[in-house]
């Protein structure tokens, strides 16, 4: 019986996104398919933390902003003269920067408490701070004097784009645990509000650190893991293919390249969610639950809880840095500007909670439809509003405003779904068995 | 006889939706008196106080203060009818000073509370050097001091104390029991469960016995401290 | 004279910015940390109720300036400014009957509270675009300087000058007059005096006759009031732009847990101590080392520790610091 339903629901989700196919365009459809999938792991990530944990992580953005960075770290060729310049140097200043935080972390262990540890620790603090500035300002200047119109930056190591996908999770692990060691163990507002900041710090270093990934100067025309529309419409094969099938070469091209990246995205998708369904049923999971249902007693018998906690917290984050690059490697190039934290976080959020917290495939489900309704609620609420104000005259104020104003209507409704979902079913679509 | 001032009788009950933990017990105490409810851990001394003063679900028997029956009153509005009740923990707000936990334990009245603080603090004269450091900073005694005098200040018409000298030193304790006497003495009448039975029964004008959240023994302090079966089971001879 | 000069600079562009920015930090994290210590949750919605707050304060003014009604020298703000603060208040009050009454009911986990935050945020955000749309607004009059940098360098002689905004100087008198009311109710009257007993112990203020919905009601009042004020003055400073509401919500946050989330002197401690801190930071301290160091020391670089891009950075670092090493923050407040 709940089998059934829960197919039916999924069926529901198809079912509208054909509908968008028929109506709109394939182009959109597929569209929504790909993000779908993407937001679907974000999802599945984010429902590890809170559905196993209870852990309630708003930084979202930023671990699957380091995805994002790693497609550049990893795929884009490598600019040798920059590290030719200032390579050395900044390898050599991002050395003393970590020296001087072990110096100043030893300082803080080993000097008397008080003033003197304070005062100490502080000045190490400043010191290190100082060296670090003297080596790391001049390399990184030299770096982003190498041709910064279309570079700047320190480039890549030259892989194939697919490897950055794992990549990007090991590097989202990398700053889960340094969040998760100083933030979890306090209450669960606490690493809300660290999880938030550790985003807004990793988009602001994006932003701003030219020499890492060109910053707001962007990094387009990333290597792609498809084949390029371009390409497939010059060769005289695929051509014939397409108009046998009906489309045009350049339709075709591009719908082509879309559902090779669905296949690509379902993969991972079908992945992640066996390894999740399977670790959900492992003696593994089952303590984690236990651990989340009663923290008390599971510390009583013996569980170290925050060591639980850490690790699924690395994990949900691991799979959110996979999806950003996947996000990157769909997009072909790195915005940081586009990243904006709270708005895609909460956004996910909304999907875990709808979809249904705690169990995996409500996580996959949240993903679609909300995806799925946050592509098509402007188009609808501008067909709407058009109705509801065509009774007023062509060019009144308030008619204006109005149809204005449905591109602000977006969060608002996500908000309010959010809000009837958590009061009426807070167990969600697709509930935690 | 006439009905005790305040009596829980023949009470039945348990937390909530849970399994009883009285059986029928019954406790009262009157006009001017000391009455005080011992017995072996887990016996539902706390217990029996708690469903006299409404915080438990009482399934059989009733609850009456001065003749009306409070039974199905809550809480709050017991405190209004005249009830005075210490918990043994959590029984003052530590941020707040000594003289604003005293207003808060007025906070029901709308007269002029003055004078009633005056007579705390005369029945307390620690108090009074103390009226404006925050309570959680003093000692136990102290603050269970303040916890009485909070509990004093809407001049009830019974109060009780849930294990009063809980975690205090002998020597407090001894201080605490002057102190409840002093209390007594101004005509309220006091309930209070106490661990300490020995030193309670001394004091006390009507003790009772409980044993699995039933009557064992009832009778006078003295009574009881002499009844050789009550010495045996649990005041050690 | 070297000297001074340094410390007019000094003043110029660290001492009254900060202290500006401080006292709004102070307002927001008074508000945030009500809630918290009462109403015990961490409300995400805080920033766009001071929008809400701000946005009605702009609108009333702009009315007022139409009909001509204005206020001097000062800003007709502060006129529009109860306007404001009742408007606040009955859409905090709205939302509490609405959304959080039903989780406080069900005594729901403090987390549960958050993530509602979160939601109640995004509405509250939409119809404040909605209303007023998402770009900046300008609805400052009134003088525009309390003192000039020319008229300050003509006064003193000094080669640097000191200006005063006015609205940086009604800033500090409009946050100690709205701290002072608050300190006041707190400590002198009973509903105060409750609302902290029922911070403080909540179980033994029901016993003592406390009503919880009317502690509720108070506390959302004065939230909404300190939520305004903090909004309608960041926005007579710098600017009216929704988007910028709710990126204060990581250095209120910070004041608020620096100070120890729950303790009203705290959220006050905390706001400096973030404002002057993310000042500092990113200030380039040429100028002023050039005034005060003898010429052989004097500094070649910007001397400037971090950029202003990342100014939040700042407030989040502190945050993690005060996470590491002292969770209930400077004033010890609550760690349920």
């Amino acid at each position: 019986m709940e089998r059934t339903k829960n197919i039916g629901l999924f069926a529901i989700v198809a079912g509208l996104i054909v509908m968008t196919g028929m109506i709109q365009s394939w182009n959109s459809a597929l569209l929504i398919v790909n993000m779908g999938l993407i937001s679907a792991i974000m999802a599945l990530g984010v429902n590890l933390q809170w559905g196993f944990a209870g852990l309630f992580n708003v930084g979202v953005m930023g671990f699957v902003a380091l995805g994002g960075l790693a497609t550049v770290l990893v795929s884009s060729d490598p600019v040798g003269e920059a590290w030719s310049a200032g390579g050395l140097g900044l390898i050599a200043a991002l050395v003393l920067g970590v020296l001087a935080i072990i110096a100043t972390g030893f300082a803080i262990k080993t000097l008397p408490a008080g003033r003197i540890r304070f005062f100490g620790a502080t000045a190490v603090l400043i010191v290190g701070f100082f060296i670090y500035r003297a080596v790391f300002d001049p390399a990184v200047a030299a770096i982003e004097a190498i041709n910064p119109a279309l570079q700047g930056n320190i480039g890549g190591l030259g892989l194939p784009i697919l490897m950055a996908w794992p990549i990007g999770g090991v590097l989202a692990a990398a700053a889960a645990w340094i969040i998760g060691k100083t933030a979890l163990g306090l209450r669960s507002d606490y690493l809300a509000i660290a999880t938030l900041g550790i985003a807004e710090i990793v988009i602001a270093i994006m932003k701003n650190e030219d020499w890492l990934a060109r910053g707001v100067k962007n990094v387009i025309g990333l290597d792609r893991p498809v084949a390029r529309e371009v390409d497939l419409q010059q060769s005289a094969e695929f051509v014939d293919k397409a108009t046998q099938w009906g489309f045009d070469p350049v339709t075709a091209s591009s719908l082509y390249v879309k559902f090779s990246y669905s296949l690509l995205f379902t993969a991972v998708l079908v992945i992640l969610l066996v390894m999740a369904q399977l670790s959900l049923n492992s003696p593994w999971g089952r303590m984690m639950r236990a651990i989340r249902d009663n923290e008390v007693a599971a510390e009583a018998m013996g569980k170290n809880v925050t060591h639980r906690h850490l690790q699924i917290f690395i994990l949900g984050s691991a799979i959110c840095g996979i999806a950003g690059a996947m996000m990157t490697t769909l997009d072909g190039q790195l915005t940081p500007g586009t990243y904006q934290p709270l708005r895609y976080t909460f956004l996910i959020w909304v999907m875990v909670i709808v979809g249904g917290s705690g169990n995996n495939f409500g996580a996959v489900l949240g993903g679609f439809l909300i995806w799925f309704l946050w592509v098509q609620v402007e188009p609808l609420g501008q067909w709407l509003m058009n109705i509801v104000t065509s009774g007023m005259a062509e060019d009144s104020a308030l008619r204006l405003h109005l149809l204005d104003s449905v591109a602000h209507m977006r969060l608002f409704t996500m908000g309010l779904i959010l809000l009837l979902v958590l009061r009426f079913s807070p167990r969600g679509l697709i509930p935690e068995k | 006889m006439s009905e005790p001032f305040l009596i829980g009788d023949c009470m039945t009950g348990g937390y909530g939706n849970g399994p009883d933990i009285l059986h029928g017990c019954t406790i009262a105490v009157d006009k001017g008196e000391i009455a005080v409810i011992v017995g072996p851990n887990g016996a539902g001394k706390s217990t029996a106080m708690k469903a006299v003063f409404g915080m438990l679900n009482v399934r059989d028997g009733a609850v009456r203060l001065d003749g009306e029956d409070i039974t199905h009153l809550s809480p709050q509005d017991r405190v209004i009818k005249g009830m005075g009740f210490v918990p043994q923990t959590n029984n003052i707000f530590a941020s707040m000073t000594v003289e604003e936990n005293l207003e808060m334990g007025a906070f029901i009245r709308n007269d002029d509370i003055r004078q009633t603080m005056e007579q705390i603090y005369d029945l307390f004269p620690i108090l009074r050097d103390k009226r404006y450091q925050a309570a959680g900073e003093l000692s136990g005694g102290q603050r269970q001091q303040v916890a009485v005098g909070r509990a004093l200040m809407t001049q009830p018409k019974v109060l009780m104390l849930d294990e009063p000298t809980a975690g205090v030193s002998p020597i407090v304790m001894d201080e605490l029991f002057d102190r409840i006497i002093e209390v007594a003495r101004t005509g309220i009448p006091i309930l209070m469960v106490e661990q300490n039975a020995r030193q309670a029964l001394e004091i006390a004008d009507k003790g009772y016995v409980l044993v699995q959240g039933a009557n064992a023994h009832t009778g006078s302090g003295k009574d009881l401290l002499a009844d050789p079966e009550v010495r045996r089971s649990f005041l050690g001879g | 004279m070297e000297f001074l000069n340094g410390f007019v600079a000094l003043s110029n562009f660290v001492l009254v910015p900060a202290i500006a920015y401080g006292s709004q930090l102070a307002l927001g994290a008074l508000g945030v940390t009500l809630i918290y210590g009462i109403l015990r949750f961490s409300n995400f919605a805080h920033g766009d109720t001071m929008a809400f707050g701000a946005m009605v304060t702009v609108l009333v003014t702009w009315w007022m300036q139409s009909i001509g009604i204005s206020f001097g020298p000062l800003p007709t703000a502060l006129l529009a400014l109860p306007f404001g603060i009742a408007g606040a208040v009955l859409m905090v009050l709205m939302t509490d009957k609405l959304v959080y009454k039903f989780y406080r009911e069900k005594k729901s986990k403090p987390v549960i509270l958050v993530i509602v935050s979160m939601g109640v945020m995004f509405m509250m955000n939409g119809i404040v675009r909605v209303i007023i749309g998402p770009n900046e607004q300008q609805f400052r009059d009134g003088e525009r300087f309390l003192i000039k940098a020319r008229e300050f360098k003509n006064m003193t002689g000094l080669d640097e000058g000191l200006a005063i905004k006015s609205t940086q100087a009604i800033t500090v008198v409009t946050a100690a007059i709205a701290v002072a009311l608050l300190f006041w109710f707190l400590n002198k009257t009973r509903t105060g005096k409750s609302m902290r007993a029922y911070s403080d112990n909540e179980d033994l203020a029901l016993l003592s006759g406390i009503s919880p919905e009317r502690v509720v009601a108070v506390t959302w009042i004065i939230v909404a009031a300190l939520a305004t004020i903090a909004g309608v003055l960041y926005g007579l400073d710098k600017s009216f732009k929704p988007f910028t509401y709710f990126q204060l919500l990581l250095p209120i946050f910070a004041s608020a847990i620096v100070g120890g989330l729950g303790s009203p002197l705290g959220a006050i401690a905390g706001g400096f101590v973030v404002a002057f801190s993310e000042v500092m930071i990113t200030y380039a301290w040429k100028k002023v080392l050039g005034y005060w160091l003898p010429e052989t020391l004097e500094p070649s670089g910007l001397v400037q520790l971090l950029s202003t891009d990342y100014k939040f950075a700042v407030s989040f670092m502190i945050l993690i610091v005060v996470l590491l090493f002292r969770p209930t923050g400077l004033f010890k407040g609550k760690a349920y």
